[in-house]
């Protein structure tokens, strides 16, 4: 058994080809709101969009949200999800005041930091594997409209990254940076860094955008997405003159790919691969380097490729992916052993530097990867239900 | 704010419906089998801003419990804005057809005892001159097909009885709404292959608070099925007996 919420995942976490899975689309209630604190009880099945056009009117936000609204409250939970405030916040999993986790012997436990507290370190990040998860609590953080405040700077080289997030972090919520996978030698790592605060002055529009407004109504022809498309893309991107502040509303800033439903058939039939890594801060640099350069020779284009810094704040589960370090995020379009190839050369880089690899974007890590990635994986096993398992969790512990 | 009864509340179609409702303040009378899943129910439609929600567990197939029921709804929530009648089971066609005890239990689950309820109901809107009679009837009703005739007859017996409802009450201001859902992806079709026709009860929701507020008589949801089903009708019977369907 596994429970299926959004399927959302990019890789297997959420599959188990050949078992049975347990959908939780018919469990979005809520159960408890205290206005007043921000504290939501809902049903696991419950999404973040859900949730926020329930207490953003409110005057509440999500303590963590990743770039996707359409996730369930299950789903962050077991993914132990991040955003783009990870250096200030931490995980999703560190806002996580209860749940509610139903074992396939009938057992159900209520599991908060002091109650089975063991249970609550194995099943956040637990990829679904220890139970079903019938409900979350989580706690919200206000905010006093709809708007953030973002700021963006042009750096042209890793380097610069690195300098200007020292000089940025402190001051800004959130932050996050594109960076061109192309670009090769001196510009190797440039790109756009996005901070933003929530903004304190902004009285317009305070809707809720709860349905994509645009529709990718079939697959695109795979040729679209080659390096000539994307090196143009990326360069005009790089190049595009805008306004250094602006005042943008929620949605689009956390949420950009959230307005085409079926995002995805952009790459084609065959798909794409999601690879993210973090890799421990004073190896950063230095092997950053050394993927993107590997990246841009292989001219296997990542059209959307993504930096930033995790902070000090230790997730709280077992199997969490968030530690402290430089997280790389690329997508790539699926061509076959070509781009698997390149994939096993980029674990090599971040095996060689303990770093690790992000359950939930993964659908190729080899068994041993995931071992030397995740060594509390021996503590967790003892807390896996014996009827529940997925198509990543055979994949990764074959022999185990 | 407006005053809603949902008669089969938790069903997926229903509880659709009055979740997306709930922030605009309304009072519910909420009734079915369940009563844990009722407060449930409740307690989430309190949290998206619900006025007041009032649970009553009782089955619905019992027609001689409807007119206690129904002045109990009146006594607690007064004028009725709105009712849905959304309660139903998708029995199984095979035994129907080797059991007449099954038989007629279907056609008093989907018919008969949704008539005796839509009769009270229609007396207590025909008084208050006002308010939205809608029921959940289905495409099914529009054709009889071997593949579930029964649950058909049940449906197509109730929008004639809805059509006449609508004849006898238009003049007292009182909509009648007949909802003909096709396919939708809810606890009652569950074991069903779902295909591209598939709809989920959101949509099917939505759908029925539009009919409402434009004040329809008859509406498919989604919309494409009226042309389905008039291209199934529209098959002479000479074929299509011969059809299985």
């Amino acid at each position: 058994m596994l429970a299926y919420g959004q399927g959302r995942s990019y890789g297997d976490v959420c599959l188990n080809n050949g078992g049975v899975i347990l959908p939780t689309e018919n469990l979005q209630r809520f159960i408890q709101f205290d206005r007043d604190k921000g504290i939501l009880r809902a049903e696991a099945g419950v999404t973040l969009a859900q949730v926020l056009a329930l207490v953003m009117p409110q005057g509440w936000f999500l303590a963590v949200t990743p770039g996707t609204k359409f996730v369930s409250l299950g789903g962050a939970l077991a993914n132990d999800v991040h955003g783009k405030n990870h250096h200030r916040a931490g995980s999703f999993g560190c806002h996580v005041s209860a749940f509610e986790l139903h074992r396939s012997d009938g057992e159900r436990l209520v599991c908060t930091p002091k109650q089975n507290s063991d249970w609550f370190r194995a099943t956040i990040g637990g990829l679904g594997l220890t139970g079903f998860i019938s409900w979350v609590e989580i706690k919200l953080k206000p905010i006093s409209n709809f708007y953030i405040n973002q700021q963006i700077y042009r750096f042209a080289n890793l380097q610069e990254f690195l300098s200007l997030n020292d000089s940025l972090e402190a001051n800004w919520e959130y932050t996050v940076a594109w960076i061109d996978c192309l670009a090769r030698g001196k510009k190797l790592g440039r790109g756009l860094y996005m901070a933003g605060n929530h903004s304190d002055n902004s009285t317009a529009d305070r809707q809720t955008i709860d349905q994509p407004s645009l529709n990718m109504p079939v697959e695109a022809p795979g040729f679209v997405l080659n390096r000539f498309s994307v090196r143009a893309f990326n360069t005009l991107y790089y190049r595009k003159p805008r306004k250094n502040i602006s005042n943008v509303h929620y949605d689009g800033y956390f949420y950009p790919l959230d307005k085409i439903a079926h995002w995805n058939r952009m790459y084609g039939k065959r798909g794409f691969f999601q690879y993210q890594c973090v890799i421990p801060p004073d190896k950063a640099e230095q092997s950053l380097h050394q993927m993107l350069d590997t990246i841009a020779r292989s001219g296997q284009a990542s059209f959307l490729s993504v930096l930033k810094k995790f902070g000090e704040n230790p997730a709280p589960g077992l199997l969490s992916f968030p530690r402290p370090g430089i997280t790389l995020a690329l997508d790539m379009p699926n061509r076959g052993p070509k781009t698997l190839s390149l994939l096993d050369q980029l674990d090599k880089i971040t095996m060689h530097n303990s770093g690790a690899v992000y359950p939930a974007k993964d659908a190729r890590m080899s068994a041993q990867a995931f071992e030397i990635y995740y060594p509390e994986w021996q503590t967790f096993r003892q807390y896996i239900d014996p009827e529940f398992s997925s198509s990543f969790w055979r994949r990764v512990s074959p022999a185990k | 704010m407006k005053n809603i009864l949902i008669l089969g509340a938790t069903s997926a179609i229903a509880e659709k419906f009055a979740q997306n409702l709930a922030r605009q303040n309304c009072r519910y009378y909420l009734v079915s089998r369940n009563q844990a899943r009722l407060d449930n129910i409740a307690d989430d439609l309190k949290i998206r801003g619900a006025g007041e929600v009032i649970c009553h567990a009782m089955d619905l197939t019992e027609t001689a419990k409807h007119e206690p029921l129904v002045q109990d709804a009146v006594n607690k929530i007064g004028k009725i804005d709105v009712v849905l009648i959304a309660y139903g089971s998708l029995g199984d066609q095979a035994a129907c057809e080797s059991s007449v005890e099954l038989t007629l239990r279907e056609l008093n689950t989907n018919c008969l005892s949704v008539i005796s309820l839509s009769t009270l109901l229609a007396n207590v809107m025909e008084k208050q001159a006002s308010g939205c009679l809608a029921v959940i009837s289905s495409v099914a009703g529009d054709r009889g097909r071997q593949s579930n005739y029964i649950y058909g007859t049940a449906k197509g017996a109730l929008t004639i009885f809805l059509q006449g409802l609508r004849n006898r009450l238009a003049k007292k201001g009182v909509q009648v709404l007949t909802i003909k859902p096709g396919f939708v992806d809810t606890p009652m079709t569950k074991d069903f292959n779902k295909g591209l026709l598939w709809v989920s009860p959101d949509n099917i929701a939505r759908g029925i608070e539009k009919a409402i507020q434009r004040r329809k008589d008859v509406v498919y949801l989604p919309f494409f099925w009226r042309y389905i089903m008039l291209i199934i009708k529209l098959i002479p019977e000479r074929l299509f007996k011969k059809l299985s369907l």
